[in-house]
């Protein structure tokens, strides 16, 4: 429910209406998003920015709260861990219960490997169950890998790796029709045709959504997989510090449980971390579209080990967090919403941009508007911009709301907010780490033999900015993957004897660095309590 | 100032201010969780939570981090249920009545008490859905139980041992492989990439400077 002193605005919004529909914004040129991006993006707001004095990133500038992190106190004292008692003996070790996580146990199952998932909480409390929007593939005739390459390419200001970004485009069609297969249930018309919409930055149609609980469905459905195949899933149940052998190959993890807080030691012939994003992290004090775990972990574990990181320092702003009401500040409003018609509306009443631009020209767009243009609506904890959703209805007719998007219209109407009938507040969240690990193309570190990473902690795979949708496509492509490639590595795999000689190396750096600090990490959980 | 309430965690008195949702009055009064907390927004189902108002004859079931406090409000979290799921093998069930009567007889047993639908934190009409469940209705069991978080609550009120949400997985799982029209260009367009048939156009992407990718990029043709 809006309370009064959003009145006036709301009927700007209103009386605008049919005006804004009709309205065809301009997409900004090359060179006004550029100059809008240096000016207003957060990733380009140095003052937030450290450098980091060890590690193999050293020298280069990342956010201070991951810095702080990737430089701090590892979490056990290597001396107090007997690497002789071995609790769980696996060829393959997979970190992390999410789609990268449980695509990647799957296929390294299916390839005979005996294979075990952790995950912090529980398998599926993760970013994938999450999504809302969809999932991209160039399977419609006027679309083609290579037109879903060159907007990925663009779209993230041409950094991406193209080696894996081509994978990522070329095995696409594939994922669907793998996840189709196990039973995934896809929007389609009655013929089979995938019902397919835009995303920002997208040239085809090419997003494939199941209603708006896209990832949920996904999530689910590869969760159960994983439990009809019985593969082991220890729940609750962190890695804290990679374990290498003595030449240096990851060869395991030291695990720790959430509840009790006991060590255990898991042996590996090779190891995929699929830990997620970071945005726990809340990084220049945003809030967060993410799960309650996703705390960066992975890059901590492999930094330590060795692992070079590639754009840590860029991260995804999502342009529609909910701004209004506070119980859901910071909440994803799928960009999906303004792909069916809804478009961003200042407290005028005026639209100000393409609904459709990438996310981080959007963001910037936003924030500017918000901000030194002072076009925002005052929301009593901060500022918000409307996202008109009863365009939806006017456009696409009576009920695409609840079809479509039903998920928003459940987490508003909760508070009273008709988003057939009302517009509701926006305002960007942190929602997406675009940097990781630095992988080759079969996924395994540049620098690291035998650790393979898939999902949201890989960096490269979209460059410096991602577009809707080809990160639950990247999860499962990248997931599969690396579980394919781990399990047929550790068919030629020797273990030597087991080490955590990096962890005193990573701590005798961070002395040399004069670096003095009481944090650990990887952090694992957020504290907000008392707050 | 904020308005405070007052709220019974686990039958002890905490005050905290009333714009808050369960899962941040826990927080708020010094939990540091680990069970019962995942997405935080409404998707994963780990934060199952009962609970009355002082002086309610209703017992009621929600979401704790979708649900704000209220006064009086006594909560208990129900961060585990322990459902029963079975274990088949998805490329050999078939999509008949017979399945649900193998895997999961006891929806037979169901007696129409509604108290699954009662419980429901999504308001799905749960009965309804096992109802479709036990005709071998997929289709229709899928689309009612699309929705669901798979938090539990109904079968925890389920007087009939019910795993509601195992049986929605299997009828959603089969009608999405078997029962759902299959995708022609899906099919042909995989066909088409193992053919290489996109391979020479990729290929001259992989080795373009960057300013012709840009030039691509910043011209290319947009679909209505
Ligand atoms: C709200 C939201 C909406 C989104 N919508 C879309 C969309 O529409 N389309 C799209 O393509 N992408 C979308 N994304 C992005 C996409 O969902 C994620 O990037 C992707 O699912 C990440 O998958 P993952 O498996 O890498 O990580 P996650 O799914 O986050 O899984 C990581 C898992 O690892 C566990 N973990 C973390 N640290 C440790 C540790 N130390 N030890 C053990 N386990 C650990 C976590 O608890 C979690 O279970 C969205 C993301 C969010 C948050
Ligand atoms: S059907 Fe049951 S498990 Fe699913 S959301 Fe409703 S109460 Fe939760
Ligand atoms: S609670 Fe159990 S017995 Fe009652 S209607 Fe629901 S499924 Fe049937
Ligand atoms: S924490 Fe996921 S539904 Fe509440």
């Amino acid at each position: 429910m809006y309370s009064e002193k959003f009145t006036d605005s709301i009927k700007a919004v209103e009386a605008a209406r049919a005006k804004n529909i009709a309205y065809e914004p301009a997409r900004m040129t090359a060179q006004e998003k550029e100059d809008l991006l240096k000016a207003y993006h957060p990733d380009y707001k140095e003052t937030e920015f450290a450098e980091l004095k060890i590690g193999p990133n050293k020298g280069e500038r990342v956010p201070h709260e991951l810095c702080a992190t990737l430089q701090a106190n590892s979490r056990i004292n290597p001396s107090d861990i007997d690497l002789s008692k071995i609790d769980y003996d696996v060829d393959v070790l997979v970190i992390g219960g999410g789609g990268a996580g449980a695509s990647a146990a799957i296929e390294a199952h299916e390839a005979g490997a005996n294979v075990m998932v952790v995950t912090k909480l529980r398998m599926g409390d993760a970013n994938t169950m999450m999504a809302e929007g969809g999932i991209q593939a160039a399977d419609k005739e006027n679309d083609s890998p290579a037109i879903h390459f060159v907007d990925a390419f663009g779209g993230g200001h041409f950094a991406a790796k193209r080696e894996l970004l081509r994978k990522l485009v070329c095995d696409a069609p594939e994922a669907i029709s793998w996840l189709s297969d196990l039973g995934v249930e896809f929007d389609k018309d009655k013929d089979g045709n995938m019902i397919t919409t835009h995303g920002g930055g997208t040239s085809r149609k090419r997003m494939h959504a199941a209603k708006d609980y896209s990832g949920a469905e996904i999530m689910r459905t590869l969760r159960d997989e994983v439990l009809n195949r019985q593969i082991p899933v220890v729940d609750f149940t962190a890695a804290i510090e990679l374990i290498l052998d003595e030449n240096g190959n990851a060869s395991g993890a030291v695990l720790v449980n959430m509840e009790t807080e006991e060590i255990m030691v898991a042996r590996a012939k090779t190891v995929i971390i699929a830990t997620g994003g970071a945005g726990r992290m809340h990084y220049q004090g945003f809030p967060t579209s993410n799960h309650y775990g996703a705390t960066a972990d992975g890059l901590v574990l492999g930094y330590r080990a060795g692992a070079k990181l590639l754009y840590a320092e860029t991260l995804q702003y999502h342009p529609t967090g909910a701004a209004y009401p506070e119980q859901i500040f910071g909440a994803l409003v799928t960009e999906k919403v303004r792909s069916l018609g809804a478009k961003l509306v200042n407290a005028k009443g005026e639209v100000f941009m393409h609904p459709l631009e990438t996310r981080d020209v959007s963001a910037a767009s936003i924030i500017r508007e918000c901000g030194d243009r002072g076009n925002g609506v005052d929301t009593g904890n901060g500022q918000g911009i409307w996202l008109d959703t009863p365009m939806i209805e006017a456009i696409g007719g009576e009920g695409t709301i609840e079809k479509r998007i039903p998920a928003m219209m459940r987490m508003f109407g909760k508070y009273g907010i008709d988003i057939r009938k009302e517009p509701i507040l926006i305002y960007p969240t942190l929602h997406y780490q675009n940097g990781g690990l630095d992988i080759t193309e079969d996924c395994m570190t540049t620098n690291v033999e035998n650790l393979f990473v898939a999902g949201e902690a890989v960096g490269g795979i979209h460059g410096r900015n991602r577009l809707m949708g080809n990160s639950l496509l990247d999860i499962i492509v990248f997931g599969r993957s690396a579980g394919k490639n781990a399990a047929a590595k550790a068919k030629d795999v020797k273990v030597g004897a087991l080490t955590l000689d990096h962890v005193n190396a990573f701590a005798n750096e961070r002395k040399a660095a004069g670096i003095t600090t009481d944090e650990v990490s990887p952090k694992l959980l957020p504290d907000y309590r008392n707050k | 100032m904020e308005n405070m309430v007052n709220v019974f965690l686990f039958g002890k008195k905490y005050s905290v201010p009333e714009n808050l949702t369960i899962m941040r009055a826990m927080e708020y009064a010094g939990y540091q969780l680990v069970r019962g907390c995942g997405c935080r927004n409404g998707f994963c189902g780990a934060c199952a939570t009962i609970y009355r108002i002082k002086g309610d004859r209703d017992l009621k079931a929600c979401l704790a981090c979708q649900t704000k406090v209220e006064d009086n409000m006594y909560i208990a979290t129900l961060p585990f249920f322990p459902l029963v799921k079975q274990v088949y093998d998805m490329d050999k069930v078939a999509p008949t009545q017979q399945i649900m009567m193998q895997l999961y007889p006891e929806i037979y047993a169901c007696i129409g008490c509604n108290a699954c639908t009662k419980a429901c934190t999504q308001d799905l009409n749960v009965m309804q859905y096992i109802a479709y469940a036990q005709r071998g209705d997929f289709e229709k069991c899928a689309e009612e139980s699309f929705d669901c978080v798979m938090c539990g609550v109904c079968s925890s009120r389920c007087p009939a041992g019910i795993s509601h949400p195992q049986v929605a997985m299997l009828a959603r799982r089969i009608n999405g492989k078997y029962l759902a029209p299959k995708c022609d260009h899906l099919e042909n367009r995989v066909q088409e990439i193992n053919d290489g048939t996109f391979k020479e156009l990729i290929e001259a992407l992989m080795q373009k400077p960057i300013d012709e990718m840009k030039e691509l990029y910043n011209t290319r043709e947009i679909e209505k």
